[in-house]
This record gives C-alpha cells, structure tokens and sequence, in this order.
C-alpha cells in the first residue's frame, strides 16, 4: 500500500496546528533517535478540556502528518480524549498500513502528545 | 569497465527486480558461502576442537583453515593473531573492557587518555566513551573532520600527546566513505607516542581494499563477515601477539581452558582463550568462503568496479537539483558509500518512496553516527546509498529516476510548505 495518500501529503503540506503555543499548561519534546524525527506538543488544559493544542519540529511527511491530524482531533476535545487515543486510533486517523520500521513515524507525536499530557500532571504532584 | 557480477548473488535471481544499495549496511550472500555452510550442516556437523571422530576433524580442520585465509586477508603475520569474534562491534567491546589490562600501570595512574574520530560508527565510539566513565581522570577526545569531509590532521596532532593511551579510527567512514590515510595517521600518532594503542574498525574496508596491518603498523583491527559477503554473526579481532595476550576474556568457559580445579583454572593459549564456548560454526565457515569469494574476484577488479560506479553515482546524484552530497568529492579517496540530502524531502520517505515505485534498498537515517550527523554535518538524517560488487550502472539510473519520482510525489510546487 502506498503510505503517500492525498490526505496525508495534504496535512505534510500544510499541517494544521503548526507552531508553538504562548503559555501552554503542557509541554514535552520526543525524538525518534534513529532517523532524528523531533516533535515538540505543546497543550492548553484548563478544566480538563484540551483548549489549545500545537505541534512543531522536524521529520518525515508520516511524523509531521500524524502530529498535524492528532492535534485536529483532540483540539477542543476533553483531556480524556487525548488520554485515551490509542495507537490503533493513530493508524486509523492515519488510514494506512505502516511498516513495523515507519510505525514509529507514526506513532511519534501520540507518544509525545502523552508525554506531554503525564508530565505536567507528575510535576503537579510533586 | 562495467562487469556483470550479481550472477554470484542468489538474491538478484530471486528478485531480479531488487536494485540492492545497502551493501554497508549488510552485503549480499554469493552461492558459494550459502553451500560451504549448508556442506557443514549436511556433511559433517560436529563441534570443533574436542571430538575424535572424523566429522569432527573435518569441522575443525575447515573451521581453523578460515583463520588462515584471516590472516592472510590482512597481511596479518601469525594466524594465532585472528580471533574470530561476533563481529566489529563484539570485538572492540573486547578490547574497550581490557583497557586497564592493555595499558601500563603510568597511565592508569593518570587515567587513561582515549582519542576517537569524529567519523567513528557508534560501534568504535560508544564503547571507548563507555569505559572512560570508570576513570576519574580519564580523558576523552574527538578528532575532528575537514570541510572536505576528511579528517583533520592538524587537530590530530594537537590532541594527542605523549600520554594518549588509545587512537580509535574507521579505515573508512560508513557515512561519507572517506578512505582514511591510516597509514599516515598512525605514524604521526607514533612519532607523538611510540606506546600509543591504535585500534582500526575495518568493517567498511575489508572487502573493499586491500589490507596489510603490517604495512599499518596498528595494533588492533576489526571486521565484521556479514560486511564482506559472508554470514552475520561473524568477525574477527586481530591483534599484536604481545597485546592480545594482555587483553582479559570476556567470556569464560569452554572451549577456552586448559586446567580447571576447584582452585584455579588455567586458560589456553591464544586464540582460544579469547574464544570460550561453542564458536559460530557454520559462520565462520561461511566467512572462510566469502574471503575466497573476495580474492577470486580479486581485489584490482573489485576497486575498478567499485570505483568506476562510484564516479557514475557522484557525477549522476550531482545533477539533482537541491541534492547535497557529505563526504569526499575526489573517488580516489572514497569508496561507494554516498550520503545525500535533498531540500524538502526527509530521508525517510525518499527511502520509503524508491522502494515502494522502484523496489530499490537504501538506508535513510543516522547510520549509527549521530555525533558525525548532530555536530558536524547538521542534519538529523541522511539517505545512504552503498556500492557492490553485484551493482551496476543501471541500478544508479534507476535510483537517478527514483529520486525524480520521489520528488513530484513529496514536493508541491504550486504550495508553499512549513516543514
């Protein structure tokens, strides 16, 4: 299958939510150290609702294009949403099948978004 | 000279479409090791060095004979000297852990003071900056590279001292394919320090030039099977008599011993007491094969070979546009290792893409060299092809035509695009 679908060029082109938010409640940077992929998440929580929500950083179209339709789809959303976003979700937002060696393309801003989210809410207990 | 050589690679029959790039990564297996391995299960399994019947003197005497085609692969002077190891990266782990043996007792008083390149694989850097970490005074340093991607000599000379106890050098970068001038390094890194341990990661160059660790005068080499057409798993470490016979086992138990008792136990002789349980075999046994592989081939056609495709793929690359090429321009100081870029593209979807649309292999990454990739070439990932003896003109067409496909697929003109 061809992982280079219109709508994933599309998000890779033009990403939504591209950039970094003033003031977020949430912040956490992930790296992918075997091809340099690095994408930052930076999230607004306030009332357990997921008010802001940006991704920026370097990588290939399928990192840029799960960060970019991630945010699309927990922005706005409560905070459980994103909590609960699973890695079968991503692929299914995503709409191809990725190889075991690209999955982790796939999968990098979902792992960021939730460091992001457990990160700040450890710190806050601390 | 183009010569057709992949008829000697099972895998270009099984796939006559596969166009092969990532020969630095792993190189293909050519018949004769698949059926010198396949001989040894069939034929004679048995283990080697100890059973008495007749298979298990064929096993040994094939077994031991590959140490010998070893030695003579690098010039080597006493067949005793070959440790057949795991690989690159199992043999220079044994050499980083045996560093307070190796050096004398001055310089672990100081600590030692260890010099790795800054074109080093992970497998020749890591380790050495792994074991400085056991010694407070220990010092580590990074030579650095040129603007022509080869490496600084004027900073070698002022980094070492006369109290440097290890230089650490590929005989050829992974990444840019420069062809070190090893020789000439290790006589300035002599003159500095007569004492100085030289320790050459050999993986990129054993089944591309021809080397003479006498001619050298380094003290440690490494190579891996798996990166000169023969199985993984594979390797061996070579080194002076006078420093092996100083490096520690790090593995203990059979194979490796002359006398246990409850007291003591007294280890063999080299090699084997840098050898301890059941050796690979069937491995070594292949890699035997692929040395024969290598020098019927013969070292004056593979360097024509590989040469002449190299300048193909240089000259064919440099007419892309926004394509950046890291390593050595001049062929005659490289080898077909070729690290790209292209503006917009992230190496990850070029290799996805030319294979997807052109069923061609090529690595897309940091090619276990992120300090080279991170502080000296600035970019996070390259695209990296890497030439065979089964590749040929047409294959860097296709890749040529590949990276134009890749290109209309990834790039929208008329868009403007934040990446």
């Amino acid at each position: 299958m061809n992982i280079y679908q219109e709508e994933i060029l599309a998000h890779y082109h033009e990403p939504s939510n591209n950039g970094e938010l003033k003031d977020p409640t949430h912040t956490h940077c992930g790296f992918n150290p075997t091809c340099g992929d690095k994408i930052c998440i930076d999230l607004i929580i306030d009332h357990d609702t997921i008010t802001d929500i940006s991704f920026h950083g370097q990588g290939c179209a399928i990192s840029q294009a799960a960060a970019s339709m991630l945010t699309e789809h927990v922005k706005g959303k409560p905070a459980n949403t994103l909590k609960n976003l699973t890695k079968d979700d991503i692929l299914e937002i995503l709409g191809v099948e990725l190889s075991m060696n690209r999955m982790k393309c796939g999968l990098l801003a979902l792992e960021t978004a939730h460091r992001a989210y457990y990160k700040n809410i450890d710190e806050s207990k601390s | 000279m183009n010569t057709k050589l992949s008829h000697y690679f099972p895998q270009c029959t099984h796939d006559p479409t596969l166009i092969y790039l990532d020969t630095a990564a792993t190189s293909l297996t050519p018949t004769n090791v698949l059926v010198s391995m396949e001989r040894y299960y069939t034929q004679y399994r048995s283990n080697v060095s100890r059973g008495i019947y007749s298979n298990a003197e064929t096993a040994t005497k094939v077994y031991e004979a590959v140490r010998e085609k070893c030695r003579a692969l690098i010039g080597a002077q006493d067949v005793q000297e070959i440790i057949f190891t795991a690989g690159t990266t199992h043999s220079i782990n044994m050499i980083s852990s045996s560093i307070s043996t190796l050096t004398d007792d001055i310089n672990r008083a100081h600590g030692p003071h260890i010099v790795v390149t800054a074109m080093d694989h992970h497998a020749n850097f890591v380790p050495w900056q792994h074991v400085i970490t056991h010694y407070p005074e220990g010092t580590f340093s990074v030579i650095d590279l040129s603007d022509d991607y080869t490496l600084n000599l004027t900073h070698l000379t002022e980094i070492l001292t006369e109290k440097t106890t290890i230089l650490a050098l590929p005989y050829i970068s992974n990444v840019l394919g420069t062809i070190n001038p090893v020789r000439e390094i290790i006589a300035i890194a002599r003159d500095i320090n007569p004492d100085i341990i030289i320790v050459v990661d050999a993986a990129q160059a054993a089944a591309h030039v021809p080397i003479d660790v006498l001619q050298l005068d380094c003290d440690f080499l490494a190579f891996s099977g798996h990166k000169i057409y023969g199985p993984t798993g594979t390797g061996i470490l070579w080194g002076k008599r006078k420093h092996l016979e100083k490096v520690e086992p790090f593995l203990f138990g059979g194979e490796m011993i002359a006398e246990v008792t409850h007291e003591q136990t007294i280890y063999k002789d080299l090699p084997q007491r840098l050898e301890a349980g059941t050796p690979n075999i069937a491995g070594v046994i292949g890699m035997g094969s692929a040395i024969d592989f290598i020098q019927s081939i013969g070292f004056s056609t593979i360097t024509d070979h590989e040469k002449e495709l190299t300048k193909y793929a240089l000259e064919q690359l440099k007419l892309i546009d926004d394509l950046t090429i890291y390593g050595p321009q001049d062929e005659k100081i490289r080898t077909g290792v070729i690290s790209f870029t292209v503006d917009n593209m992230h190496p990850h979807d070029i290799a996805s893409i030319l294979s997807t649309e052109k069923n061609i292999a090529l690595r897309a990454g940091n090619h276990c060299a992120m300090p080279l990739h991170i502080q000296h070439m600035d970019v996070p990932a390259t695209a990296r092809i890497s030439i065979g003896l089964h590749n040929t003109r047409e294959d860097i067409d296709h890749l040529v035509d590949g990276l134009e496909i890749a290109r209309k697929i990834l790039c929208k003109p008329s868009k403007g695009q934040k990446v």
